[in-house]
C-alpha cells in the first residue's frame, strides 16, 4: 500500500513537472488532450481489465458529456461546474439502464450491443441539429472558472485536466486494490466461481459499466468547456476504438499502464508528422509490432527494462 | 439441513436426473457416489443454482431454496467447491481467499475509492481472516504465490478455504480427491473431517472409494440419473444392486 501511494506521488510530480520542461506551446496543448484520454483510458481499463467486459460504446458517454455540458451552459445558461455534475448524473443514470440488459451479454455480443449504443448516440449528436448544431458543430461553450480563476491559457488548462486525471487515477488505484477491485477480477478470471461465493457478479458489472461511463462523461464535460467547439466526429465509433488501443497497448488491469498507452498514442501521430504521407503507415507498424513482441502492454515493457537494469547494476537497486 | 425433493433435469431429449430425492442431515459428512454419467455433477450443479431444474423442491434448513441464484445461496450458507478447481488465476493465494470473504464485508464504491476510515479497518481484518484460513488448510506459506502457479493439490486445498471463507453451513465438494495422490487424499480426508467438527455439513461427490467409506456418515448411490440406494457405508458396501451397478452386471 505504502508503494502505491509512493508510484502515485511520483507520478504526480512528473505530472505537475513537465509543463516547466516544454515551455508552453503546442506540445502543452498536446499534453492537455493526453490528460483527457488518460481519465478515459483509466475508465474503461477498469471495465475492460478488471470486470473483463468490453464496450465499444465509450465515446457515447464522452461526447454526451461534451454535449450536455455544452448545451446546458451555452444554450440555458448553467454554471460549467453545475453542467459538469448534472451531465455525470444523467449519464450516471442512463449507463445503469442500459448496463442491466446488455451485461447480460458475453464477448462479442457484448461488443456489439455496446458498438449498437455508441452508433445510436451518435447518430442523434449528427441529426438532433435544432440542439446540438448537428455535424457542423457546436461552438461558443464557455470555459471553466473557479471564482474569479479562468481557465483560459493551455497552462491553467493543463493543471485543471491533470489536477482532475490525478484525482481519477487516484480513485481508480485505490478501487482496484479493494474488495470490489478483488471481486471484479475474481469475475474476470472465473465467474462461475465468483457467484458461488457470494459476489453479485452481475450488479457488479453494471455499477462499474456506470462507473467508467461516469468518468467518461466527466472527462467529456472537461473537455468541452476546454476547447469551447464540439462536433460529433470526435465521439465517433473510431474513437471509441483508439481508446480501445490505448487500454491495450499500455497493459490491461494496469492504471498507470492506462496513462501509459494515453500518452503513447495522443504524442506518437504528433511525432510522426515528419514522416508525412507515410505516417500512418508507421504508426499502425508500431501498434503491429508492440502488441506482437509486448503482448502485456507498455507496463511489460517497462518491467522488462527494470530488470534489465538491475541485472547491469545488480548492487544498486534492491 | 438439506433435503432434496424429487430432482428432475432434463436436457433436450436426455434425462440427467430422475426424480432424485435424498436428505443430508445436519453436521454429518454424506457421500454421493455413482459410476461415470450417474447425473452426480448435475446434481451439485441443481442444488448450488448453477443448471435449472426441470422440477422438483431443494430445501435447506426448512427454508426453499429451488431456483435461486448461487450468489443469494451463498449468503444463506451453502457453499460449492467444483471438480476442476476454479481459482482465480491471476490473484494471489490470499486474495483468492479475500474473496470469499466478500460476503462478511460491505465497504461500497464509494468508500472503496476514497479509502475512507472504515474501509481499511475491515480491508485490515479481511486480510488477516484470510490468513486464518489458510493456516487452517495448512498453506500459509503460499499466500502471496500467484494461484495459477499452484500445484493442483495446494489448488484444492485453496479453494477449500476460499470455500470456508464464505462461513458456510453446508459445503458441497465436487471429487475433492481427483487428482491426489494417495498421501494428499489422506490428508484432505483429515480435513474434511476437521472441517465437520467446525459444524460445517459437507456433501461430497466423490469417485475414491476408500476415502468416502473412510469419512462418510451416509452415503447415495445415483445410477443412469435414479437414485440406486441410500445408507450408512456398511450398508451400501452390501447391497446388492450397488455391486452390480458397479460391477457393470444387469
Amino acid at each position: 500500500m505504502r508503494r502505491e501511494l509512493l508510484k502515485f506521488a511520483l507520478f504526480s510530480a512528473l505530472v505537475l513537472t513537465v509543463p516547466a520542461l516544454v515551455k508552453g506551446g503546442y506540445l502543452l496543448n498536446v499534453l492537455v488532450f493526453v490528460g483527457i484520454n488518460t481519465m478515459l483510458a483509466v475508465a474503461l481499463n477498469l471495465l475492460l481489465g478488471f470486470a473483463g467486459q468490453i464496450s465499444l460504446g465509450q465515446a457515447a458517454f464522452y461526447g454526451l458529456g461534451a454535449y450536455l455540458s455544452g448545451v446546458l451552459t451555452t444554450t440555458h445558461g448553467w454554471n460549467p461546474w453545475t453542467a459538469l455534475c448534472a451531465a455525470a448524473v444523467a449519464v450516471g443514470l442512463l449507463a445503469f439502464v442500459i448496463g442491466l440488459p446488455i451485461l447480460k451479454l458475453k464477448g462479442h455480443y457484448l461488443a456489439m450491443a455496446t458498438l449498437g449504443f455508441g452508433i445510436i448516440v451518435f447518430i442523434v449528436f449528427n441529426e438532433y441539429v435544432d440542439v446540438t448544431g448537428g455535424p457542423s458543430g457546436f461552438p461558443g461553450i464557455p470555459g471553466m472558472q473557479i471564482g474569479d480563476l479562468r481557465f483560459d491559457s493551455d497552462l491553467k488548462s493543463y493543471y485543471l485536466i491533470w489536477g482532475m486525471a490525478l484525482l481519477v487515477i487516484l480513485l481508480a488505484v485505490n478501487l482496484t486494490q479493494s474488495r470490489i477491485g478483488r471481486a471484479l477480477r475474481a469475475i474476470h478470471d472465473s465467474e462461475v466461481a465468483a457467484r458461488v461465493l457470494g459476489v453479485n457478479a452481475r450488479l457488479l458489472k453494471v455499477q462499474v459499466f456506470t462507473c467508467s461511463a461516469v468518468i467518461s462523461c466527466v472527462a467529456g464535460s472537461l473537455y468541452a468547456h476546454t476547447v469551447t467547439f464540439i462536433s460529433p466526429s470526435t465521439f465517433g465509433f473510431h474513437f471509441s476504438v483508439e481508446l480501445l488501443t490505448m487500454v491495450i497497448i499500455g497493459g490491461l488491469g494496469s492504471i498507470y499502464g492506462s496513462c501509459l498507452g494515453a500518452a503513447l498514442l495522443t504524442l506518437l501521430p504528433e511525432f510522426l508528422r515528419t514522416f508525412q504521407d507515410y505516417d500512418i503507415v508507421v504508426y499502425g507498424l508500431l501498434l503491429i509490432l508492440m502488441t506482437m513482441f509486448l503482448p502485456g502492454g507498455l507496463v511489460q515493457g517497462g518491467e522488462i527494462v527494470w530488470r534489465w537494469l538491475r541485472q547491469l547494476w545488480p548492487g544498486k537497486a534492491g | 439441513m438439506l433435503e432434496v425433493h424429487g430432482v428432475t433435469c432434463v436436457f433436450g431429449g436426455l434425462t440427467a436426473l430422475d426424480e432424485v430425492s435424498f436428505t443430508a442431515r445436519a453436521g454429518e459428512i454424506t457421500g454421493v457416489i455413482g459410476p461415470n454419467g450417474a447425473g452426480k455433477t448435475t446434481l451439485f450443479n441443481i442444488v448450488t443454482g448453477i443448471y435449472t431444474r426441470t422440477a422438483g423442491r431443494i430445501v435447506l434448513d426448512d427454508c426453499d431454496i429451488s431456483g435461486l441464484p448461487p450468489e443469494r445461496l451463498a449468503r444463506l450458507g451453502l457453499v460449492r467447491t467444483f471438480q476442476n478447481i476454479e481459482l482465480f488465476g491471476q490473484m494471489t493465494v490470499l486474495e483468492n481467499v479475500m474473496v470469499g470473504l466478500h460476503t462478511r464485508s460491505r465497504s461500497g464504491f464509494l468508500s472503496c475509492a476514497c479509502k475512507l476510515p472504515h474501509h481499511l479497518a475491515e480491508e485490515k481484518r479481511i486480510r488477516s481472516q484470510a490468513f486464518e484460513l489458510l493456516e487452517f488448510v495448512g498453506i500459509p506459506d503460499l499466500a502471496d504465490t500467484v494461484a495459477a502457479n499452484l500445484p493442483f493439490g495446494k489448488g484444492r486445498l485453496l479453494e477449500i478455504a476460499r470455500a470456508l471463507a464464505v462461513q458456510p453451513r453446508l459445503m458441497l465438494m465436487d471429487e475433492p480427491a481427483a487428482g491426489l495422490n494417495s498421501r494428499e487424499t489422506w490428508q484432505l480426508g483429515e480435513l474434511i473431517r476437521k472441517i465437520r467438527e467446525n459444524g460445517v455439513t459437507v456433501v461430497l461427490v466423490e469417485h475414491d472409494m476408500e476415502l468416502v467409506m473412510d469419512i462418510c456418515d451416509a452415503i447415495v448411490v445415483l445410477n443412469l440419473g435414479k437414485k440406486l440406494a441410500e445408507g450408512t457405508p456398511r450398508q451400501i458396501q452390501e447391497n446388492p444392486e450397488v455391486i452390480a451397478a458397479y460391477l457393470g452386471e444387469g
